[in-house]
């Protein structure tokens, strides 16, 4: 970006490690949401939508493992895109869950969001995990839409208890809005709903407790004052160092790999997420679009949800795109009686971030 | 109960893991410098070093390097495989984790041949060979109150060689660790310099009633920095066990360090407080395929192994067992030998040069065959004046090669006939000096003449010393018999 001359003007607040779904697990302490500062802006990249959303900047950037740009992005009104993963290269972000993480873009509008991609895409020698799939030209491809688009609704998300009554009304509106403009929307079945958050958490906790084994006071970063030998530099560097969620992921994600529970959690977890992703590209056959609310909520208050599973079930139609891998995209169309504004979530498949902007421009224009 | 009464009764099962560093240019995951004794901690980058945001970038050349080992032991290559996490906690370890292959090792099975006590072949099985970095160094000696890192080695390749637990004796696994270090410098893959460490093993050691089924429990035997000190380390612990098991007590699952001072080993620490390394795909990386092409081509860039080179020489050129080893001991000695046999068929006589005349001037001044002064064909040429009688063998090897090391572009023929060292095969000047011989050395030529055929040595001495060396000693001596007939 900063070839192209973007200019950088700050840092944003972040959960910690990016592992939350409030921006309440951050060192700095939360952002407020800048529709109601009693509210959270959502997380982890609570700060990057805030920011958007209040204009402070054109656009930023967010990290999105489970949910991390388009919660936030819906939460503040504002629109957040979670590239393909290897669409992005990952050098230079720091590491969560790694077969997960994806960088992204929040931005005012779907032109911005386009226009950033077409800089941060693309194959880095520093990440292998990169694809050198060719990056197309985003933003001049924004109107061309196919005239019918093939939309899947997964009726297990509808059909979900977590969402709020109004949000489900305002996404069934919407449907019968694209149908009235000749798309075909289907309902169709998803049966893993059940299986997306107890797969994601065990998986990317499995990868966070490795992935974070570095940060042990012996090389670099916090060393606790009390550590006498190297035993007591790991655990009072790491106990003092770490906040209670990290801490909390990085003992499931022991658990998980350890000898004895490995195979009921960590082989179960990675089978159910091949079996997500063997479905989800089936449903991509038939279909340019699923179709699915951002967050079962529009941005909870500060304090609010203080039950972790709770918490967790924040992510229950987010993490779907970063277990099977696919972009996916919140388009801020709703606006709640409670003022609050709440997104609309469009996933394509695997590197098709040209139809999923085309169609999110699409449907911002048309939709109301 | 001494050693030997121990091995009447109990019957040794170990299995060895050597850990090689390769010697590609580069570390496995980075662009560092892969070279030793670098002053500490400057060979290394921000991924070596594990800080946040950094992947690991695999260098193609590690695979390279382990497919030549994997063909050279015909071990079955892996087509499609993946990297693995090892997780634990020490200081060495700048990641947490190291990066491994444990579900997908790049090759399986193979075996390579050895000698075994009676010196007989023997076959070791290999379970696996997998790919992966090494860690950093932790040195304790240096300072009375910490413990040094030295990153340089963090992420050096590897690749670590398991055995089936068929090694039977302390022996043969000298054998077998002499027999894969050989492999490993005959590839050019890993200098196997056990002092630097660059070649590391591991034992692991039971002993079972002989006749027995099930082994005995296992100890592993680290901080073996020499060939001999793996054998000395078997021995011992050999010994220690069938003690414990005679006083009816059992052997604890443990670790134990060698120490070479004393040829003990020591417990290091208990197995049961042992990790749990937690072992996951490596999410970083991306699958590795290996395709048969690939391997082809690998194939085709393989020099000839020592084994091979070992059977040909004991079987098709007749040499002995001894010549045969002798020869492939070294990859560059047998190069030179097989540029020898190229150019002539007297295989035992060019064997002797190479073993003789050659490998001392080596040891001598402390070099290599590569930057040995005479080319392969012309101490072919020597060994070609020596047999057609030209030159006497000891003048070829005194004078001759002396001569051509310090002149190693003039032909063997052409210093010989300058300096007067051509054989004297002419009848007439042979009979003349014999003839003096015969007159200076009246007393013995009367014995002689009287049938005391002993003498023959005197005089043949004498010959050669009046011929400078030069008279044909086939020639003179047909000649002294003729003429010490014609004597009156």
């Amino acid at each position: 970006m900063l070839n192209e001359d973007a200019i950088i003007i700050g840092r944003l607040n972040c959960d910690e490690f990016a592992m939350g779904s409030s921006n309440e697990n951050s060192i700095y302490g939360p952002v407020l949401n800048p529709h109601d500062l009693t509210k959270v802006p959502g997380g982890s990249s609570g700060g990057s939508a805030a920011a958007v959303a209040e204009g402070l900047c054109l656009a930023s950037l967010g990290s999105d493992t489970g949910g991390s740009i388009r919660q936030p992005a819906s939460f503040c009104g504002v629109v957040g895109l979670k590239p393909s993963y290897g669409r992005v290269s990952r050098h230079g972000l720091i590491a969560y869950g790694s077969s997960f993480d994806q960088i992204g873009p929040l931005t005012n509008n779907i032109e911005d969001a386009a226009i950033i991609m077409e800089v941060i895409a693309g194959q880095d020698d520093y990440d292998s995990t990169s694809s050198n799939e060719p990056v197309p030209e985003y933003s001049n491809s924004l109107k061309s839409l196919p005239k019918s688009l093939h939309i899947a609704v997964p009726s297990e998300y509808l059909n979900s208890n977590a969402i709020d009554n109004e949000i489900k009304d305002d996404f069934i509106n919407k449907i019968a809005q694209l149908k009235e403009l000749g798309h075909k929307v289907k309902e169709v079945s998803f049966p893993y709903v059940d299986s997306l958050i107890p797969t994601y958490y065990v998986l990317t906790t499995a990868e966070a407790s490795s992935n974070l084994a570095r940060y042990d006071g012996a090389h670099y970063g916090y060393r606790s004052k009390n550590s006498k030998d190297i035993e007591t530099t790991y655990f009072k560097t790491r106990s003092e160092g770490f906040g209670l969620e990290v801490k909390r992921r990085i003992m499931l994600g022991t658990f998980v790999l350890s000898a004895g529970y490995y195979d009921a959690y960590y082989t179960k977890a990675l089978r159910v997420r091949r079996l997500i992703k063997d479905k989800t590209d089936e449903l991509f056959k038939a279909h340019d679009l699923i179709l699915l609310p951002t967050a079962p909520t529009t941005a909870f208050g500060l304090d609010e949800i203080k039950d972790p599973i709770k918490m967790y079930l924040q992510d229950i139609f987010t993490v779907h795109a970063n277990i099977a891998g696919n972009p996916a995209i919140s388009i801020p169309l709703g606006n709640h009686t409670n003022n609050m504004p709440f997104g609309i979530q469009l996933m394509t498949n695997k590197f098709e971030e040209e139809k999923l902007l085309a169609c999110a421009s699409y449907m911002m224009n048309e939709l109301n | 109960m001494n050693f030997n009464e121990t091995l009447k009764k109990y019957e040794p099962v170990i299995g060895i893991e050597i850990h090689a560093q390769l010697k590609t240019k580069s570390k496995a995951f980075c662009s560092d410098i892969n070279e030793y004794g670098g002053t500490p901690n400057t060979q290394v980058s921000p991924i070596s070093l594990g800080h946040p945001g950094t992947l690991p970038r695999f260098n193609k050349e590690v695979i390279n390097y382990a497919v030549k080992m994997g063909i050279a032991c015909n071990a079955k290559i892996t087509e499609i495989m993946h990297f693995d996490r090892k997780n634990y906690f020490y200081a060495d370890l700048p990641k947490g984790y190291q990066i491994t292959q444990d579900k997908t090792p790049i090759c399986t099975g193979g075996s390579i041949y050895i000698k075994d006590d009676k010196g007989n072949e023997k076959t070791i099985e290999l379970t696996r060979i997998h790919m992966e970095e090494d860690s950093g160094k932790s040195i304790h000696d240096q300072d009375p109150f910490n413990s040094l890192i030295d990153l340089n080695r963090a992420g050096v390749p590897l690749i670590e060689i398991v055995t089936e637990p068929v090694i039977k004796s302390g022996t043969e696994a000298y054998n077998y660790v002499s027999e894969m270090r050989k492999l490993l410098r005959y590839l050019e893959i890993c200098d196997g310099n056990m002092e630097e460490g660059s070649m590391r093993c591991d034992v692991n050691i039971s002993i079972m009633p002989i006749g027995a089924k099930q082994f005995g429990q296992r100890v592993e035997i680290k901080n073996l920095n020499s060939i001999r000190n793996i054998q000395r380390s078997i021995e011992f612990e050999i010994c220690r066990h069938a003690e414990i098991l005679e006083k009816g007590e059992d052997i604890a699952q443990e670790t134990r360090n060698f120490d070479a001072s004393t040829g003990e080993t020591v417990a290091m620490r208990l197995k049961e407080s042992a990790h749990d390394y937690r072992y996951f795909p490596e999410p970083d990386l991306t699958a590795l395929i290996v395709s048969k092409e690939y391997i082809e081509n690998v194939k085709k860039t393989l020099p000839p192994l020592p084994n091979e080179l070992y059977k040909k020489y004991k079987n098709e050129l007749g040499l002995s067992d001894y010549d045969a080893s002798n020869l492939t001991e070294s990859k560059d000695i047998a190069l030179y030998f097989e540029e020898m046999i190229k150019l002539t068929t007297n295989y035992k006589v060019a064997a002797n040069w190479v073993m003789g005349n050659v490998k001392s001037y080596l040891n001598q001044t402390a070099s290599t065959i590569n930057s040995f002064p005479i080319s392969p064909k012309i101490l072919v040429d020597v060994i070609k004046l020596i047999d057609n009688n030209s030159i006497s063998n000891s003048l070829a090897s005194q004078k001759l090669f002396p001569e051509l090391i310090e002149n190693p572009d003039q032909k063997p023929l052409n210093i010989a006939e300058k300096n007067g060292w051509i054989s004297k095969n002419d009848s007439s000047e042979l009979e003349s000096i014999i003839l003096t011989v015969f007159e200076e050395n009246p007393d013995e030529t009367a014995r002689f003449k009287n049938g005391e055929k002993k003498l023959t040595g005197f005089f043949m001495g004498k010959i050669m010393k009046a011929s400078k060396g030069t008279a044909d000693p086939k020639t003179s001596s047909k000649l002294l018999n003729q003429l010490i007939n014609n004597e009156v």
